[in-house]
This record gives structure tokens, C-alpha cells and sequence, in this order.
């Protein structure tokens, strides 16, 4: 058994743990550091509930070790409201309904969070296409795909703003 | 389901890589992209001693077109070659694959020399570089030697490879003018493996398919070419009689089994039709230029 120091940035702060080396970032991020947002679902690399940006990209933490985010930048769904202000994917699925038993939000939202900083303004074929890898076990996707481009409409608003 | 319990390395050059695997032997596995071998070992079917992870060695992600081939290193994640400009005009085959290879989030970080090096004939790369002709990089302590496609697949999960040799880069030839492609899957949802596919890269003379490679996924223990299906359609031009006789011929040179996603009867039919719809859509992007 080999256990590693590893350094880490997770969501904005600084980390530095000793972990074994088979430990997922799935059970590092819920049990190491308590930030349970992160939900455990299928355990098989096929639901993802346990959805987290790994230097910004959307990736299953259930099928990543800690080890190799050593060095790395993690931002779980403990983020996003951060400031004490809904993001705007999350007030996406609370305007639109986006969740019913809530198991699937927090991957939900970080896909969509990946897809719209790749593609802002996603068609609802493109929404979809972008959680395809996220299952919604009360099957709500409709409400899901309007949640995502609810925040979609509000953050090119936001940008036009700027802008402008 | 917690992996059983190894030494796991991360070298940041080649160099040290290749020493830890020659050190190590066959208890040592690479870890690339993790998205075949780390479900694997939650499950405790894969159960290595030790882990030599190879994405911190610098300059094995890339997708460039160099001396007549579109070159892949070995770690470059699927994702990248979805969003390659590059691929989507040049390579639709690969572009096609890409794009239905498990799920997005799977595709951030799987890696294309990962797909290959697992040999698992349920995975989609094995047959479009079956199609391309593709060749293999592969660098060991004494160097670095190419391996043609065709010779890379050995038996189930069983590849070229040799325990201490890692695959760093993906070399295909890029297709003349009339070139053109087609990978097409049948998957009952996103995300699980095909139930078949076929992928095909042909070249047009005139109204003649002068030369054709075909691949299938999941319908054979081992990747492999359809080459009857392939005898079916060179030399002659693409007619409907001509694209029945080629899937016909796939059905029944693959060796699919039963299994939840069909019988191995409907796994043949459904190999049939997918090879007529390939060769289709291959014709079609061959004569509009790709």
C-alpha cells in the first residue's frame, strides 16, 4: 500500500492531504474534505451523480484516484453559491423545476456548467448531447434541458451587460 | 467498490516510464485515461501491483497532420479530437467514432492510445483504424518501432504491445481525394457499447470503389476487418446489389455472441445493414471531396 502527499486546489482553496493511492476523488472529495454535494450513484463509471470539473473539464470522480488530480484544480457543486447568490444554473433548475429527487442536480449542473462555457448558446439538441453521460433517475430531463437554458439566456444577458 | 491496493507512480518523462515498467514486469499496468482500466479494478477484474500513470509526461497530447498522415499521441483525450477542425474536415471516420465513443464526460479524459492499447473489441477505435490502415507507435527501452494495425490486435484484450513498450502515438494515412468514410454504431443507449458497428473508409475512381478497408466493433472476439465484405465492393461501383452483397458477407464472416444487447443472429443482421449504410455515407462523403 503506497500513500502520496498531494497538493491540490479545491474550489479556490488550497488542499494538501496524504492519501493512499487507490482512494477516488469521488470518496477524497465526500469523505476527506466532507463536501458530500458530490453524489455517489452507480459506482460503475455510468450515471454521473459523482460529475466534478478537473481543471474545468466535466469528469466522473468515481473514475479518477486523488492522486492524479495532484496538482490539479477540482471545483465541486459546494462552488457555485459560494457568495451566498444562486448561480445561475442553480437558479435555472429552481425557476424551471430542474429537480425532483435531487440525487442527479449537482452533476447535472457542473456538466452544464462545462457545456455552456464551451457553447454559450446551445441549441436544446446540443443541451442534450452535453448531459448525455448524466442519468436523471425520475427521468425529468425536459425540465432539466429548460433549467439549462434558462442559465444559458441569463448569462449572455449578463455578458451583454458587460459589454455594453 | 474500492480498487485493491498498488504502488502508483507518476513519472514526468518517457524515459522513467519505460524504467518502471521494465523493473516492474507484468505486475505493473499504464494508466492513461483510467476509463477502461479503473472500472476494471473496482471490480477486481484488473488487480495490478503497480500503476505507472503517464499523464504527466509532457508532449503525447496532440492531433497534427505530418508527412502524408494525421498523427494522434497516445494520451490525447477523445474529447480533443471531437473538437479538432482539423479532424471534423479532414477525417470523418475518426470525427464519427469520436463523437459516439461512451459519453461526453468519459470522453474528457479517455484517451485514443488507451482505446486501442485494452484490445476489447467492444471499443470503437479498433475498427476505424482497422478501416484506415492505420499504424502504432510503440516505444520501449531500446527505442521506438511501428506496428501496422493489422498486425496489432492478437486475441482478446491482448495487443501487440509488450509489457514494457507504451503506445505513444497514432499514425493515419490521410486520404486522397476521393477519399471518404463512415463509422456507424447501434447502441441502445449512450454510453453502453455497441450492439455493432461498422466502419468504413473506401477511395472512388470515377463510379468505381478503387480500394476499401471495413472494421467492426463488438461482433468478434478479436477487432477485425471485414474483408469478404471488403472483396464484395472493390473494383466495382456502389449499386444497391453491390451494398447487399457486402453486408451480407460482414454477417457472415464476423462471430458475434448472445448476450443482453441480442442474439447473435440479430448482432449479424444488425452488422448487415450497418455496412450498407456505412459504405453509403462513405460514397457520399467520397465524392463530395472527404
Amino acid at each position: 500500500m503506497s500513500r502520496h502527499t498531494i497538493k491540490l486546489t479545491v474550489n479556490g482553496e488550497a488542499v494538501e492531504k496524504e492519501v493512499e493511492s487507490r482512494l477516488l476523488l469521488v470518496h477524497f472529495v465526500r469523505e476527506v474534505l466532507d463536501l458530500t454535494g458530490t453524489h455517489i450513484g452507480c459506482d460503475t463509471t455510468s450515471c454521473g451523480a459523482c460529475t466534478v470539473l478537473l481543471d474545468g473539464r466535466a469528469v466522473k470522480s468515481c473514475t479518477v484516484f486523488a492522486a492524479q488530480a495532484d496538482g490539479r484544480s477540482v471545483e465541486t457543486i459546494e462552488a457555485l453559491a459560494a457568495d451566498g447568490t444562486l448561480h445561475p444554473l442553480q437558479e435555472g433548475f429552481w425557476e424551471k423545476h430542474g429537480l425532483q429527487c435531487g440525487y442527479c442536480t449537482p452533476g447535472m449542473i457542473l456538466s452544464a456548467k462545462h457545456l455552456l462555457e464551451k457553447n454559450p448558446d446551445p441549441t436544446e439538441e446540443e443541451i442534450r448531447w452535453g448531459i448525455s453521460g448524466n442519468l436523471c433517475r425520475c427521468t425529468g430531463y425536459n425540465k432539466i434541458v429548460e433549467a439549462i437554458r434558462y442559465a444559458a439566456d441569463k448569462q449572455r444577458e449578463s455578458t451583454e451587460e458587460v459589454s455594453a | 467498490m474500492i480498487p485493491g491496493s498498488f504502488d502508483y507512480h507518476a513519472p514526468t518523462s518517457l524515459d522513467d516510464a519505460l524504467a518502471l515498467l521494465t523493473e516492474h514486469g507484468g505486475d505493473a499496468k499504464i494508466l492513461a485515461g483510467g476509463h477502461s482500466l479503473i472500472p476494471a479494478m473496482r471490480f477486481r477484474l484488473a488487480v495490478p501491483e503497480v500503476l505507472v500513470d503517464i499523464g504527466r509526461i509532457p508532449d503525447l497530447e496532440y492531433i497534427r497532420e505530418e508527412d502524408g498522415h494525421l498523427a494522434v499521441g497516445g494520451m490525447t483525450r477523445e474529447v480533443a479530437l471531437e473538437d479538432s477542425d482539423l479532424v471534423n474536415a479532414k477525417y470523418p471516420l475518426l470525427a464519427d467514432t469520436a463523437r459516439v465513443i461512451a459519453d461526453p464526460l468519459v470522453r474528457n479524459l479517455a484517451t485514443v492510445g488507451g482505446n486501442l492499447a485494452h484490445a476489447d473489441p467492444a471499443n470503437d477505435h479498433p475498427a476505424t483504424m482497422l478501416a484506415y490502415g492505420a499504424s502504432v507507435v510503440a516505444r520501449g527501452p531500446n527505442g521506438s518501432r511501428t506496428i501496422a494495425i493489422d498486425d496489432f490486435f492478437v486475441d482478446l484484450f491482448e495487443s501487440a504491445l509488450e509489457s514494457n513498450e507504451i503506445l505513444t502515438e497514432i499514425r493515419i494515412p490521410t486520404p486522397p481525394a476521393h477519399g471518404g468514410g463512415a463509422y456507424l454504431k447501434m447502441e441502445r443507449k449512450v454510453g453502453d457499447y455497441a450492439v455493432s458497428a461498422v466502419a468504413v473508409q473506401l477511395v472512388l475512381d470515377g463510379g468505381t470503389v478503387s480500394s476499401a478497408r471495413i472494421g467492426l466493433t463488438n461482433v468478434n472476439p478479436v477487432p477485425m476487418r471485414a474483408k469478404n465484405a471488403e472483396a464484395e465492393l472493390v473494383g466495382k461501383a456502389a449499386t444497391d446489389d453491390v451494398l447487399e452483397a457486402a453486408g451480407r458477407a460482414a454477417a457472415g464472416e464476423c462471430d458475434p455472441s448472445g448476450d443482453l444487447r441480442g442474439s447473435a443472429e440479430y448482432k449479424r443482421d444488425v452488422t448487415r445493414i450497418l455496412t450498407k449504410r456505412a459504405i453509403r455515407k462513405a460514397v457520399e462523403r467520397a465524392k463530395g471531396g472527404n
